[in-house]
């Protein structure tokens, strides 16, 4: 746990930093050989993974008959369109205002997130001010505090501010994260070497350029999975614009939750193509980035 | 997003050259722009980093702090929606909860789920890291699958699930059971039939990507521990329970905390699985989480400062939780 964050010496080049253990090339580390158990185990874990959203779409583009059809069915149907035109133009849900709320907020904080945890990050990695540790404690303590217990009083905030039912009530509250001052540190410490910065310095750049010319191009891998990261919780977040927003304005998890609410009799295609749409951008952005995503979690498993 | 690539930092001229801008100078007008100047840095290298952290916390303040804390004032309270502060009520709403048994049919549910999602989500998180932990083709396929649960919709899942999971001659799952000869099962209605569902869903999304963190620990694990055991003679099943378990208790104690932060405030699979509308949890509470019990007073009863109450009390059960987590991590550290 701990001796995996040794930093190299620091003569070498920052790239070399971001190779793990885990990553070896041609790694001595002798492993164990799969068996068909192995391959089974694994297969059997990728189908129960993947069938939930196969189906999903697969019912998204058939009628609502479909989803209590058994077998199941498993192939897409053709009535993708017609659903898509039912949802968009189904009154109770306002589908288009929440794909559009959804759309704002998560890019919003995404930009907002990067943006401000990589300037604490850069000044809690590299800057000398007094406090420096109290306050990277500080950040730490806050990954761990379960900040949607204060529900109600913010509930209250957003009264006092006026800001109930208005989009920004969930952008705001989110607009920074300890998480991501915490990730940003890691990794300027890890990239920057300190005679750069100093250099900077010597040559007269004032601290914000330093941030803007130096610190954030090389940060920039790292700002790219923190950002999209972010949009992904941002686009996620169901309890809290429950809370705060109305029907009339929702985001697109409070949309398709109208969906399964309001239908007396329950319309599953419908239900099942607001669902799909709500996962589509998270699929593109794993498309994207999964192969990052994996390396992440990974590393930020053994800095933990 | 438009490179992946690592930018290599601008480097330096080989050479100290840092000596070259510091050539003396005896005009008066110059000396004061450069002690104006020297100043300004100063100022800049004094005041910057605060400046640079104070978004973070100026923000966590307002929208995290402050409304935790405000929580405990508010439940102090009689508060209403329409009324705002109605008056100190004292410790009305706590007595009100202890003596409450919707409270603590909420608290019930809320660990029952807890326990029958996290045991064997981890267990099979274990194996399943195991089971990435050799040399096997694609790779890069398996562990993205891991993932796949974990970066989708919550909400949307839940909506799917739930028909998975439906009433007895809709749902999938009740169909299997049927081809099989099984009765079928009364998800929604029956208490411990419905925490199982709920716990599938939360065990589908969380599995892998515990799986991801084992794998990295394991990884992580120096290859000579498993070659003096192969020498020893000890089997893979004695390795798996004898060197990696215990090489990864640090670990796993690391992922019943982030668990425990996270399922103790469970709230939107068993809500969304739900179908009625409000957060009753069923028609008779059987799946109804505190964090339901927290939004139902709000939002139907309108009692700000009893779901305060609850709130409170739920953090302060997570802090205890992980208080004891930390405590049992302390001592397993010191045993090593």
């Amino acid at each position: 746990m701990t001796a995996t964050t040794v930093r190299p010496a620091s003569t070498q080049r920052p790239a070399q930093h971001r190779r793990r253990a885990n990553r070896r090339p041609g790694s001595l580390r002798r492993m164990r050989q799969a068996t068909p158990l192995t391959y089974f185990a694994l297969l059997l874990t990728l189908v129960l993974s993947v069938f939930p959203l196969w189906w999903m779409f697969v019912i998204a583009t058939r009628t609502t008959t479909a989803a209590s059809q058994f077998p199941p069915a498993l192939l897409p149907g053709p009535n993708f369109g017609a659903n898509i035109v039912r949802l968009f133009e189904n009154p109770s849900a306002n589908f288009t205002t929440g794909l559009l709320n959804s759309l704002i907020a998560s890019t919003t904080v995404a930009v907002s997130v990067v943006f401000f945890c990589s300037l604490a990050g850069f000044a809690l990695a590299k800057l000398n001010f007094k406090g420096r540790t109290v306050a990277t404690v500080a950040v730490v303590v806050t990954m761990a505090v379960p900040v949607q217990i204060g529900l109600v009083p913010l509930l209250i905030l957003m009264e006092w501010f006026g800001w109930r039912g208005e989009l920004q009530s969930v952008i705001v509250p989110f607009m920074v994260s300890g998480f991501g001052v915490f990730m940003m540190r890691q990794y300027v410490t890890q990239t920057i070497p300190d005679e750069l910065i100093e250099a900077a310095r010597i040559d007269g750049c004032s601290t914000f350029r330093i941030y803007w010319s130096i610190v954030l191009p090389a940060l920039r891998p790292a700002m790219v999975v923190l950002g999209l990261l972010t949009f992904m919780q941002t686009w996620n977040e169901f309890i809290w614009a429950l809370a705060v927003l109305s029907p009339s304005n929702p985001t697109v998890q409070f949309s398709i939750q109208q969906l399964n609410e309001s239908a007396y009799a329950r319309d599953f295609a419908l239900m099942f193509t607001g669902a799909t749409f709500a996962t589509l951008p998270l699929l593109i952005i794993f498309v994207v980035l999964g192969r990052q995503l994996v390396g992440r979690i990974m590393e930020g498993a053994i800095k933990a | 997003m438009t490179s992946l690539q690592h930018g290599a930092p601008p480097s330096r001229p080989p050479g100290r050259v840092d000596g070259g801008a510091r050539t003396q100078d005896r005009d008066p007008r110059r000396q004061a722009r450069a002690r104006r100047r020297l100043m300004w840095s100063r100022l800049d290298v004094r005041a910057s980093p605060y400046a640079f952290i104070a978004p973070f916390f100026l923000l966590f303040g307002v929208f995290g702090l402050f409304p935790l804390l405000y929580t405990v004032w508010v439940s102090l309270h009689d508060w209403s929606l329409i009324g705002g502060n109605e008056g100190w009520a004292g410790l009305d709403n706590y007595a009100r909860l202890v003596t409450d048994p919707v409270f603590w049919n909420a608290l019930y549910n809320t660990m029952g789920i807890f326990v029958l999602a996290v045991v064997p989500q981890l267990l099979l998180a274990l194996l399943l890291a195991d089971t990435l932990n050799r040399r096997i083709r694609f790779a890069n396929l398996f562990r993205m699958t891991m993932i796949l649960p974990y970066i989708t919709s919550i909400a949307a899942l839940a909506i799917v699930f739930s028909t998975l999971f439906g009433g007895e001659q809709f749902g999938l799952i009740n169909q299997l059971l049927a081809a099989v000869g099984l009765e079928p099962i009364a998800w929604h209605g029956d208490r411990y039939a419905a925490w199982t569902a709920i716990a599938v869903m939360i065990d589908w999304r969380w599995t892998g990507y515990n799986a991801l963190i084992y794998l990295a620990a394991m990884q992580s694990i120096p290859k000579d521990v498993y070659e003096a055991a192969d020498l020893d003679g000890a089997s893979r099943m004695r390795q798996f329970w004898q060197i990696t378990i215990p090489l990864l208790r640090p670990t796993i104690v690391f992922t019943v905390i982030i668990s425990t932060i996270g399922q103790m405030q469970l709230f939107t699979e068993p809500a969304i699985f739900d179908n009625s509308a409000g957060y009753g949890g069923g028609t008779q509470g059987q799946f109804q989480t505190v964090m339901m019990l927290v939004f139902e007073e709000v939002f139907t009863y309108q009692n700000y400062g009893y779901a305060a109450a609850v709130s409170w009390v739920l953090f302060l059960l997570v802090v205890v939780l992980g208080l004891i987590n930390t405590w049992i991590t302390s001592r397993i550290r010191g045993a090593e």
